[in-house]
């Protein structure tokens, strides 16, 4: 259709830009809506990236048009119109409060809930931070630490310019642009994210969520994550945050990309709570993320989530156990409640010798939501003893609810040993009486419960971080018998 | 301390208590014993407060207040305890958690703080202590996988925990052995002052031996049908309860 040459389409671009005020300083910093070649142009230039990179996007983007929304999973919502859709706004500046005084006290009273220290509080709200300097220092002294040890961990679009060969040689590799009708999108268009390189034989010191979260409050609507980890080294990646993220962004279409070397060790864990819609359904973030790692020999990668938020949840971290030995594993926690639809679990692909893959799956249905899990176990054709565990437990919490499991499994080599166990539950009234003549409380009674319930999962998460999603399970669940 | 007024109550319309009256005093120890669907659980099950049965007519008066208004934690935080005849199992929580989870929400309940972690802790062993409970115990999934005798064990470590005005004991005697029948008696008594009451439920004169009531009840089709001192126990041993219909 478009016969314009690339001259042309920059001369184009360029009175545009005047037009629409690209490098101008007012304060939405907002593209036009709608999507073309020359939006995915202007992104790329926006951010001053090289033309390998600038191709690269436009590659994505054609692909993406010739691409269907898929609608295999097991939710239903009316489709986004993807020509109605802002592509990219730099982070609006949200005014400067003075004070908590003037923070939504609901949100607050969230904050309390969840245990969030004042000052975090204060930052996530945007309120002018007194310990400015501290938060810094602290930032400055993980940087230093990390610099020491040759680690890189800065946001993508840095290291698109600061680290070229590294990005050009893994960006797109486990996640090919084309791999889904969401990652072709984010491929064209990602706004920013994070990107990190453990060198060979460095165990990364710290989580490396500390660092992130005193950096960047909220995340982007088309994130990109690339995390490589060299030869024998070792880190534990920390993503998200339990604090609600409220967001006018409908659709988030993330992609995390993970690539771990012969020997090597990425923990990868998530707390997501995306701003689920109100009761009625209403409103709510609509994610769809593609999240895949790689193993090379003797490798292991380990993803651990913990999801309560989102109107509609479409997720399956992914293990490529390519090397022989190598290992995947799988843990999650899904809850929905009120009108949430959650399709997410897992692919482990075999294809190593003596590879093996571990899947916990928890689902929490409450409400009149939709819980299903997802999981594929491929044993390719050369993957000698492969073995596989699964365990998809469901929790229902009231009659309106649903869980779904869908265990796919292909195996193509006889000597592979794959297990699968499903048991679906209900909370019971005499679980609950037998709390509540304790003197628990039906809402306490149910946060034990749950908490229980998921607690194979929860113990992978990093100490600070599973006592937070602890509270976050109890929350999300709050009101959802009565 | 605990005074029953002509209690009625029933489920699905079908009435199961039929005017029971009881009164309990501070210091004393009352046994109910009666056939097989007579109402003992039932019983139990309403002073706590358990909302599938609906209370028809009459009350359950504690301190002078009627309990009736109350939810069951709320009639928990008042120091009424039912140790259950079928305890519950809940995967995955540990018996120490769900024992300071109720402690600690008894004591705010109460206008208490929470107790440190060093505190529960100690109190936590005295009282497996006490019970003869095995540390390893504690850290197992509340009641999920536990043998009869150990459910009922933990149900009267929980009971040493919290320190009830009340402790109604479900048939917390079938299900143990000589030994730890002993053992559990031996917590009861220990926990017995002037101030508390302990309601228990048998079938069996043989816990009586061990812990002595100051009154026996004979429940018959949801009414007390007779009412005697402990030797009243030693009769039915003997005769049954046909003669008493
Ligand atoms: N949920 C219920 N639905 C229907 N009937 C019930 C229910 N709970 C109790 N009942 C009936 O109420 C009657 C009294 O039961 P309850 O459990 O109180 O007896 P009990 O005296 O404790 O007997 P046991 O000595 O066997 O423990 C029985 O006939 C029983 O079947
Ligand atoms: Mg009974």
């Amino acid at each position: 259709m478009n016969k314009f040459t690339e001259d042309d389409l920059k001369k184009d671009l360029e009175n545009k830009e005047y037009e629409y005020g690209f490098y101008t300083d007012i304060e939405a910093d907002k593209f036009p809506v709608g999507l073309n070649e020359e939006v995915v142009i202007a992104i790329s230039k926006k951010k001053k990236e090289p033309e390998w990179m600038t191709e690269w996007r436009l590659d994505a983007f054609r692909i993406w048009k010739e691409m269907e929304e898929p609608d295999w999973a097991n939710v239903t919502y009316k489709k986004p119109s993807f020509q109605d859709i802002s592509y990219y706004s730099a982070p609006i500046q949200k005014p400067k409060l003075d004070s908590l005084d003037q923070v939504d006290p609901e949100l607050l009273k969230t904050f309390d809930k969840l245990g969030i220290s004042i000052d975090e509080q204060k930052r996530l709200s945007n309120v002018a931070i007194d310990i400015v300097v501290d938060s810094v220092s602290v930032a400055t002294t993980f940087k230093k630490t990390l610099n020491e040890k040759g680690i890189i961990f800065m946001p993508i679009s840095e290291a698109i310019q600061e680290h070229p060969e590294l990005v050009k040689k893994y960006l797109g590799t486990i996640v090919p642009k084309g791999d889904n009708f969401y990652a072709a999108l984010n491929s064209a268009v990602f706004s920013d994210g994070s990107f990190c390189y453990i060198p060979k034989g460095v165990t990364c010191p710290m989580e490396l969520s500390t660092y992130f979260r005193i950096n960047e409050g909220g995340t982007g609507q088309f994130e990109r994550t690339l995390l490589v980890a060299d030869k024998g080294s070792y880190v534990s990646y920390l993503e998200g945050c339990t604090a609600p993220q409220r967001d006018e962004n409908q659709l988030h279409a993330a992609v995390v990309e993970l690539i771990a070397l012969d020997d090597a060790e990425i923990k990868y864990s998530t707390v997501q709570n995306w701003y689920p819609g109100n009761a009625e359904g209403k409103g709510g973030v609509f994610n769809f993320v593609t999240k895949r790692g790689l193993c090379e020999k003797n490798a292991k990668i380990s993803w651990t989530q913990v999801e309560t938020g989102s109107a509609i949840t479409w997720k399956y971290p992914s293990c490529i156990l390519k090397g022989d030995n190598s290992v995947g594993e799988f843990y999650s926690i899904a809850v929905t409640n009120n009108y949430q639809q959650a399709d997410t679990g897992t692919k482990m692909i075999h294809l190593g010798n003596n590879t093996k893959s571990t899947i916990i799956s928890k689902g929490i249905s409450a409400g009149k939501s939709q819980n299903s899990y997802r999981g594929l176990v491929q044993v390719g054709k050369r993957a000698k003893n492969a073995r596989n565990f699964s365990q998809c437990d469901s929790l229902l919490m009231g009659d309106l609810c649903g869980a779904h499991t869908f265990p796919y499994i292909e195996c193509k080599n006889k000597t592979a040993q794959i297990e699968h166990e499903a048991t679906t539950s209900k909370i019971g009234e005499d679980q609950l009486f037998y709390c509540n003549q304790r003197g628990i409380n039906t809402e306490k009674a149910i946060a034990l419960i749950v908490n229980g319930f998921g607690k194979d999962v929860l113990n992978k998460l990093p100490m600070e971080f599973a006592v937070e999603a602890q509270k976050l399970l109890e929350i999300s669940l709050e009101g959802s018998v009565g | 301390m605990l005074q029953v007024k002509n209690l009625h109550a029933s489920i699905n319309n079908k009435e199961i208590l039929r005017g029971i009256n009881l009164e309990i005093k501070a210091g004393e120890v009352h046994a109910i014993m009666g056939p097989n669907g007579s109402g003992k659980s039932t019983l139990s099950a309403v002073i706590a407060g358990n909302e599938t049965y609906e209370v028809t007519e009459g009350d359950v008066i504690l301190d002078n207040k009627s309990l009736l208004e109350f939810a069951p934690e709320e009639r928990a935080h008042k120091g009424i305890f039912l140790s259950f005849q079928y305890p519950i199992e809940i995967p995955g929580v540990t018996v120490t958690n769900f024992i300071k989870t109720a402690v600690n929400e008894t004591r705010k309940a109460n206008g208490l703080e929470e107790l440190s972690a060093k505190d529960m802790l100690k109190l936590i062993r005295a009282k497996a202590d006490l019970l003869e409970l095995d540390r390893k115990f504690l850290s197992r999934s509340l009641n999920e996988g536990f043998s009869g005798g150990e459910k009922k064990r933990n149900e009267i470590f929980q009971m040493a925990m919290l320190e009830p005005k009340l402790a109604i004991l479900d048939e917390t005697d079938s299900g143990l052995d000589i030994d730890a029948m002993k053992v559990v008696a031996n917590g009861v008594n220990k926990l017995k002052n002037k101030d508390n009451a302990v309601l228990l439920i048998t079938h069996y004169q043989r816990l009586l031996d061990y812990i002595t009531p100051d009154f026996v009840h004979v429940l018959y089709n949801g009414k007390i049908v007779k009412s005697g001192g402990k030797e009243l126990a030693l009769e039915l041993e003997k005769k049954g309860y046909d003669w008493l219909k």
